[in-house]
């Protein structure tokens, strides 16, 4: 099924949930990201529970400090 | 306010530009903008903001300058190593700018002092130049609480980030985004982190034109947008973040009703090097 991953259309399976989707797309520490679904932010411990669906917008937002530490 | 022909001439391309004119450089004159941290971010951005004469800067920062800082922070010189960051920061500025009035503050931000430096000058707009998680927390909750406008920016390896918060406007916070700092041990160490000198340039100097604009009031800003940088692909993305309703600072129900110190560990290089 199609869905835009961080604005690119992509082709996944049907069923993935967040945090699957977060492996496939080589988030190396998913701690570090924020995920926003049709604009609307996932409640981190609702991660493996929410699936994906067809037309679904997601996103990846990334904590960022300051370049002495950070992610 | 008159201003001098020397003022005329120091500002004559802010001038010339319509959406700016006499009028806008006066309110520039008249306005004054917080800067906390004066490191990779904050010192792009108090340089450029000095030069655009917004008349009062505080620069808060409790760190003295270190050679690996020069790197990026290019308000500091060889010269000044050793010496508190926000003299130096000072110095730089009464070179480049007198209109300027400079307030330091040889201070890191926590809970107790927060409110009091915002509350010092009033100021009308902060940035958040700062390199850690627990400051930002810090900084996002105080300008929640005291309903100041204010620009955070992230940076790392070659990639940098920022988001503008207006209050009473419907737009999110930080917490909105990042609901609580990422677990202490999921941090990597500075052995895996780094930067790229410029990117504090680019980030901290978008940080300094929404401070502008925003006292200016021209254009839209990044109220409710993630503005991000990569600079191995040389692509910017911009994201539109909502509001969070369970935000624990702005949402519907918040509980953080007052300022938290959360702990983390700093990453020295300097103790990583001496450990080893």
């Amino acid at each position: 099924m199609k869905v835009t991953i961080n604005g690119k259309g992509k082709d996944i399976k049907k069923g993935v949930t967040v945090t699957e989707v977060l492996k496939t797309e080589n988030v190396k520490m998913p701690d570090m990201v924020s995920v926003q679904l049709n604009d609307e932010f996932v409640d981190r411990n609702n991660f493996s529970s929410t699936v994906l669906k067809e037309n679904d917008k997601i996103d990846f937002l990334y904590f960022m400090g300051g370049g002495n530490i950070g992610f | 306010m008159d201003f001098s022909e020397d003022q005329i001439e120091r500002y004559s391309r802010h001038i010339i530009l319509s959406e700016v004119g006499v009028e806008g450089q006066e309110k520039l004159l008249n306005s004054k903008i917080l800067i906390i941290g004066t490191g990779g971010l904050g010192a792009p951005a108090a340089m450029y903001l000095a030069a655009a004469g917004v008349g009062t800067l505080g620069l808060v920062d409790g760190d003295v300058v270190d050679l690996s800082n020069l790197q990026r922070q290019i308000i500091h010189q060889t010269k000044d190593v050793g010496k508190p960051k926000v003299q130096s920061g000072k110095e730089t500025i009464n070179k480049l700018n007198p209109d300027v009035n400079v307030i330091t503050y040889n201070e890191l931000v926590n809970s107790n002092n927060i409110l009091d430096i915002i509350k010092d000058q009033d100021y009308d707009f902060i940035i958040d130049g700062t390199d850690n998680f627990p400051a930002k927390f810090l900084i996002n909750d105080a300008c929640v609480f005291s309903k100041k406008p204010f620009s955070n920016g992230g940076i790392i390896r070659f990639q940098g980030q920022l988001t503008t918060y207006i209050p009473d406007n419907g737009t999110p916070c930080y917490r909105c985004i990042f609901q609580s700092p990422p677990p202490a041990n999921v941090v990597p160490s500075c052995r895996e982190a780094g930067v790229l000198g410029v990117m504090g340039g680019i980030i901290g100097t978008l940080q300094a034109t929404e401070a502008l604009k925003y006292i200016l009031k021209i254009g839209s800003n990044l109220a409710g947008y993630l503005l991000t940088y990569d600079a191995i692909k040389m692509e910017f993305r911009k994201i539109k973040v909502s509001k969070n309703k369970s935000c624990k600072v702005c949402g519907d129900h918040p509980t953080i009703k007052k300022l938290i110190d959360y702990k983390q560990a700093a990453c020295d290089l300097k103790t990583e090097k001496s450990s080893k």
